[in-house]
């Protein structure tokens, strides 16, 4: 691949005792969608959540290996991580506002870098809410707290929320599995909008979504990368027998 | 497990059990009224004879001649509570802040049955505690700090004893409030650039708020109504207090210290019984005030 956006070399984690992921290497395109597919405890979750460095925050956590993003390591290195976080939007499986008004959600990470002209909040927040098709359905109330909003409409603010702060890499993490079918179908349009200009990584065990949306598709178990390849080669020709018996739903 | 089946039948017994809950739910609603009407009724005789105003803000205290003012004990009440919970509040909010947010594990299961032997002391521990430690340390140390002279048998002394008393017990709550926010809540806030102070300052402490103020509301209710330890180290002393560093003599001393002496003094008796109905009051009002910041507050998370 060339020039890919993130470069995992030889990544290695425990849990304690617990090896989650086993000697990963994976390059994940830019601009493109990669889908990570898997049965449920199979690492992936994981694998994101340690790309923008929140694994680390379980006090049990061992980390080895390398991870760049843009050629840079951003596992072994003395940039704050809070520089590091930023790059990354993240998108959990179910929304988590944070307990403020719907403008102060979008505002939040502009506000914590310093951001503080009410022009140029505003005007950037308009912007974002727009941009999750959110905004003429909250435009008359943005006052009003962010748990008031449906989960639908929740799960869009984050997106905004995350989008506000500018990163380059937008990690979801089944970020549909706690949505209703229109609200879900809304966010993949959305994903398949913004691969434009942003490098998008999906953690879903949804095939149909996968099949749908994904450019670039990685197939884990148990830790370990089984597969991986274009979203064609993928579904039509898997390799492993492993991916085969997953594709054809033998276990999930 | 065996389940019976046959017998008495098993819609009956589940009617007779949730009318056993619906009586000890009663008897759980009925306990504070009765309490509340006995105390009016037994305050009655002081309440015909004198104003309530003069009760409240006289602070001549001489039973023997028929003077009943309760404002000294009021504002000893007050003074011992606000110093108490000042001392309190900051210690028990870091504390659990960094048990929960930062610590290991480990460290959090260790301290549970500390801070559990700490609530579970009963008050009188900490009151001869108090006068062996904390009297003497602000009589040699602390008070010659600000240039006063004093026995150590001071507000100060009440008010600390007390602090190191509600705690565990504020602690307590703090901390399982602080476990119950989801840690992806904060994740939300780390992955968009936020450290970990501002995370918890802006997200954490803001969600929990409403638990906080409850969690003080509790405090301030307990200590108010704490008596044996406060009485042991505050030097009982009529009068009202100027400072922390002066005696004072809270209402739940007075209540300990003269009940069921000296009642052939007329309107004594109800006197005493009268300070019970304010201390019953006050505490109603901590608890009236905290619910009202609870229910505000909730309109805008």
């Amino acid at each position: 691949m060339e020039n890919p956006k993130i470069k995992i070399e030889n990544l290695n984690l425990h849990f304690g005792n617990q090896h989650i992921l086993k000697d990963v290497n994976l390059e994940i395109p830019k601009n493109k969608i990669t889908v990570i597919l898997g049965p449920s405890g199979c690492g992936k979750t994981t694998l994101l959540r340690t790309l923008n460095r929140l694994s680390e925050l379980n006090t049990e956590a061992k980390i080895k290996g390398t991870i760049r993003i843009d050629g840079s390591d951003i596992l072994n290195t003395n940039e704050d991580v809070t520089v590091i976080r930023k790059k990354m939007g993240l998108l959990a499986q179910r929304p988590y506002p944070l307990p403020m008004s719907i403008y102060n959600n979008v505002a939040y990470g502009l506000k914590i870098s310093g951001r503080q002209k009410k022009k140029y909040l505003d005007k950037r927040i308009e912007h974002y809410l727009r941009q999750v098709n959110l905004w003429d359905e909250v435009k008359d109330r943005l006052k009003d707290p962010a748990s008031a909003l449906s989960i639908g409409q929740q799960q869009r603010l984050c997106l905004a929320r995350g989008l506000a702060v500018d990163p380059q890499i937008i990690l979801a993490d089944e970020p549909t599995s706690a949505l209703d079918p229109i609200s879900s179908q809304m966010i993949e349009e959305k994903f398949v909008e913004l691969s434009s200009n942003y490098t998008l990584v999906l953690v879903t065990h949804i095939l149909r979504q996968a099949r749908h949306i994904a450019d670039h598709v990685v197939f884990m178990y148990l830790g370990e990368i089984v597969e991986q390849g274009s979203a064609k080669d993928f579904f039509e020709n898997p390799q492993q027998e492993r991916t085969k018996a997953y594709l054809q739903g033998q276990f999930y | 497990m065996k389940i019976k089946s046959i017998g008495i039948g098993r819609s009956l017994r589940s009617k007779l059990h949730s009318s056993w809950m619906a009586v000890c739910l009663v008897v759980v609603i009925i306990l504070p009224i009765i309490i509340l009407v006995g105390l009016v009724l037994k305050s009655v005789p002081i309440l015909d004879q004198y104003s309530l105003s003069d009760l409240l803000f006289s602070s001549e205290w001489r039973p023997m001649s028929g003077k009943f003012g309760f404002s000294g004990f009021i504002i000893s009440s007050i003074w011992v509570t606000l110093v108490a919970m000042l001392i309190a509040m900051p210690i028990c909010l870091l504390t659990a802040i960094h048990l929960t947010q930062y610590a290991k594990k480990w460290m959090l299961k260790t301290m549970y049955p500390i801070i559990d032997i700490l609530a579970g002391l009963p008050s009188v521990v900490y009151g001869v505690w108090g006068v062996l430690f904390v009297v003497p340390l602000i009589s040699d140390y602390i008070a010659p700090l600000f240039g006063k002279t004093t026995s150590g048998y001071t507000i100060l002394a009440g008010a600390i004893v007390l602090a190191i008393m509600i705690i565990p017990f504020i602690l307590n709550v703090l901390i399982s409030l602080f476990n119950t926010i989801p840690t992806e809540l904060s994740e939300a806030s780390l992955s968009l650039g936020a450290t970990r102070w501002q995370t918890i300052k802006h997200v954490v402490l803001r969600k929990a708020f409403i638990g906080i103020v409850s969690a003080f509301g509790l405090g301030i209710s307990r200590a108010f109504g704490e008596t044996i330890a406060v009485l042991m180290v505050v030097g009982n002393v009529i009068g009202i207090p100027k400072g922390i560093f002066q005696p004072g003599y809270p209402l739940p001393s007075l209540l300990a210290n003269n009940y069921g002496e000296m009642l052939s003094i007329p309107m004594y008796d109800s006197a005493l019984m009268f300070s019970a109905l304010l201390l019953f009051i006050i505490v109603l009002f901590f608890n009236a005030i905290s619910r009202m910041v609870i229910i505000r507050s909730t309109k805008h998370i």
